[in-house]
C-alpha cells in the first residue's frame, strides 16, 4: 500500500469516526435525527450548505468536462449564479408561507397548497428518483480517486463499497448531525486542495494563466467556444442546460428545506446576495481541466483528469491528501442526499398515504431502513450502469425540476390548480423519461430536462386556465 | 405589485439577459481580455457581477417601498 492511499484511507475512517460519534451523546429521535434537532449555529448551518453545493461533481466533473468537452462545461460556472438570483425573488415568499403553515419539506408544500396528499406522495417519490443518480454520482467519483490513487492496484468497486459501508454507518448512527461535523473536515480538505492544484498547476506547466490559455487558443482554440469537443452540446443545448439548472437548484428535496429553516426572509435574500461568490472555486477547476487537456491529453475518461494530473505533478503524500479530500467531498453529499430521501419515504410516502397514526419512533427506524435501501439502489448504479458524472447530475435535475410549476405559479398564481399541477408533473416526467430512453436528449438541440418543463408549464397552465375547481376551502394567501 | 418590487424585479433579470440569452452573441474566442478566451472572461465578469446587481435590488426595494408608505406585508 502507498503513502497515498494510507492518507486516503485515514482520512475515511477518521472522518466516519467524527461522524458516527457526533451523535453519541443525544438522544436519537426523529427531530435529532433528521433535522439536528433545529438548533444549528449559523456555522454549522453555513457549512451543511457548503456541504451540499460542493460535491464530488464539482470536483471531478467540472474538471473532467473542461478536459473532455470544453466550453459546454461553462454551464457549471453560470447556473449557480442564477439559482441564486431566483432564489432572491422566490425563496422569502416560500418562506412565509412556511412558517404560517408550519411546513418542513418540499411535499408538505404540495399538500397545503394544492389541499392534496396524492401530489404530496407523487412529488416525494418523484424526489426520491431524482436524488438516486445524484447519489451514484457521489459513489462513482469516489471509486474513481481510490482507483488512480492506489495506480490502478485496488478497483474502484472495491472503493465503492467500502465508503458504501462507512457512510451507512455514520449516517444510521447520526444522522444530519454527523454529516455536519464530517462536512467541517471535507470543507477544509477540499477548498485547501482546489486552490493549491488550481492556482499551481498552470502555474507549473506553463508560467501563467494567459501563457495556458495562449497555448490552448493556438492548439485547439475550438475548445473554448460552444460547442466545444462535444458537437451536440452547441450554444442551445447550453442555455436550455443553464435554464434547467437554474431553475431545478431549489427544487432539489434536500435545498428546498433550507428555505424553511431561515430566521428570516430579510436573511434568505442576504444569503442570496453573498452566495454567487461560492462559484469562484469553480473557475479553478476548470482551470486544472484545461491544463490537463494540454498536458496529458488522451484520457479515456475525463473524469479522471483532475486525479491524474495531480498523481503526475505531485509527490504521493499531496495525492493522498487530495484523494482524501475528494472521497470527504463524497461522502458528505451522499449523507446528506441519502438522509433525506430516506425522510421522504418513510414520513411523506409511508406515513402520509399508508399510515397516518405511525409513531416517530415507528418512522425513524424505517427512516433508518430506507438509508440502506437507497444506498444499495445507487451502489448497484453505480457498479453497473457507468455514467458520465456531468450526465449523471443532469438525469437528477431532469426531474426535480418539474416541480418548478407547481412551486413557483402555487406562490404567486392565485388561479393555478391541483389538476393542473398534476398534469403538468406527470406529463413533463413521462417525456423526460421517454425521451432519454429512447436516445432523444438533446431533442432539436434543446436539453431533453427542459423541453419537459416546457410542456409541464403549458400543462399546468393551460389546464389551471380551463377548469376552475371548486374553491373546497380558501387557499391561504400570504 | 410595490414599485419597489418591480425595479428590483428587473434588476433580476439582468443576469439572465447577459450569462443566457446573450450567450450566442459572445461565443467567440477574441478578443482576449486578462489572459482569458472572451467568453470565459463575459461569463466570468457577469457571475462576479451578480452579487452586486443582487445587492442593488435588494436596497432599491427597501428604500422604495418604504418611502411608498405601503403597509408592510
Amino acid at each position: 500500500m502507498n503513502t497515498a492511499l494510507l492518507i486516503i484511507f485515514g482520512v475515511i475512517v477518521i472522518s466516519s469516526i467524527v461522524g458516527i460519534t457526533a451523535g453519541r451523546n443525544l438522544k436519537m429521535n426523529l427531530e435529532n435525527w433528521t433535522v439536528g434537532g433545529r438548533r444549528f449555529g449559523i456555522i454549522l448551518i453555513w457549512l451543511l450548505m457548503a456541504g451540499e453545493i460542493y460535491t464530488t461533481f464539482t470536483f471531478l466533473g467540472a474538471s473532467g468536462w473542461a478536459y473532455s468537452k470544453g466550453a459546454p462545461a461553462f454551464y457549471i460556472l453560470i447556473y449557480g449564479a442564477l439559482a441564486y438570483t431566483l432564489s432572491f425573488f422566490i425563496l422569502p415568499k416560500l418562506w412565509k408561507v412556511g412558517k404560517k403553515h408550519g411546513l418542513h419539506t418540499q411535499p408538505d408544500f404540495f399538500i397545503h397548497r394544492y389541499n392534496s396528499r396524492g401530489l404530496g406522495i407523487l412529488v416525494a417519490l418523484i424526489g426520491v428518483f431524482s436524488i438516486v443518480p445524484y447519489l451514484q454520482l457521489q459513489l462513482q467519483g469516489l471509486g474513481f480517486i481510490v482507483k488512480v490513487a492506489s495506480n490502478g492496484t485496488i478497483r474502484s468497486e472495491t472503493a465503492i463499497f467500502i465508503s458504501f459501508v462507512l457512510t451507512c454507518a455514520f449516517v444510521y448512527t447520526s444522522g444530519l448531525r454527523g454529516a455536519a461535523w464530517v462536512s467541517v473536515i471535507k470543507d477544509v480538505l477540499m477548498i485547501a486542495a482546489v486552490f493549491v492544484v488550481g492556482f499551481g498547476v498552470p502555474l507549473i506547466y506553463f508560467g501563467s494563466y494567459s501563457r495556458m490559455f495562449e497555448v490552448l487558443i493556438q492548439k485547439m482554440p475550438q475548445h473554448l467556444v460552444f460547442p466545444g469537443a462535444a458537437p451536440h452540446m452547441d450554444v442551445w443545448w447550453v442555455m436550455s442546460t443553464i435554464l434547467l439548472t437554474s431553475l431545478g437548484f431549489y427544487m432539489w428535496p434536500h435545498v428546498f428545506g433550507s428555505a424553511f429553516s431561515a430566521k428570516s426572509d430579510q436573511v434568505i435574500k442576504r444569503n442570496a446576495i453573498i452566495m454567487p461568490f461560492y462559484q469562484i472555486p469553480i473557475l479553478l477547476i476548470f482551470m486544472v481541466g484545461f491544463t490537463a487537456v494540454l498536458v496529458i491529453p488522451g484520457l479515456e475518461n475525463g473524469d479522471l483528469a483532475f486525479l491524474s494530473l495531480v498523481n503526475q505533478t505531485y509527490p504521493s503524500w499531496f495525492m493522498g491528501f487530495v484523494g482524501a479530500a475528494g472521497a470527504v467531498t463524497a461522502m458528505v453529499p451522499a449523507a446528506i442526499l441519502v438522509l433525506f430521501a430516506s425522510t421522504l419515504l418513510s414520513k411523506n410516502v409511508y406515513k402520509a398515504g399508508f399510515d397516518p397514526h405511525a409513531g416517530d419512533e415507528k418512522v425513524m427506524r424505517l427512516s433508518r431502513v430506507m438509508v440502506i435501501v437507497i444506498m444499495t439502489l445507487s451502489l448497484l448504479f453505480a457498479l453497473f450502469l457507468t455514467e458520465d458524472l456531468v450526465n449523471l447530475l443532469i438525469l437528477g435535475y431532469d426531474g426535480v425540476c418539474q416541480f418548478f410549476p407547481g412551486v413557483v405559479l402555487g406562490l404567486f398564481w392565485k388561479k393555478v390548480t391541483k389538476s393542473g399541477v398534476l398534469a403538468g408533473l406527470l406529463s413533463g416526467v413521462a417525456l423526460v423519461i421517454v425521451l432519454i430512453l429512447s436516445g432523444n436528449d438533446p431533442v432539436l438541440g434543446l436539453n431533453a430536462g427542459f423541453v419537459g418543463l416546457i410542456l409541464n408549464m403549458m400543462v399546468t397552465v393551460s389546464l389551471s386556465l380551463l377548469k376552475k375547481e371548486t374553491p373546497e376551502r380558501k387557499t391561504s394567501r400570504t | 405589485m410595490k414599485k419597489g418590487t418591480k425595479y428590483a424585479l428587473i434588476l433580476g433579470a439582468i443576469p439572465f439577459i447577459t450569462l443566457v440569452f446573450a450567450l450566442p452573441l459572445v461565443n467567440r474566442i477574441k478578443p482576449v481580455i486578462l489572459g482569458l478566451p472572451f467568453l470565459l472572461f463575459w461569463i466570468l465578469s457577469w457571475v462576479l457581477l451578480t452579487p452586486l446587481i443582487l445587492f442593488a435590488a435588494y436596497t432599491l426595494e427597501r428604500r422604495i417601498n418604504k418611502s411608498e408608505k405601503g403597509d408592510e406585508d
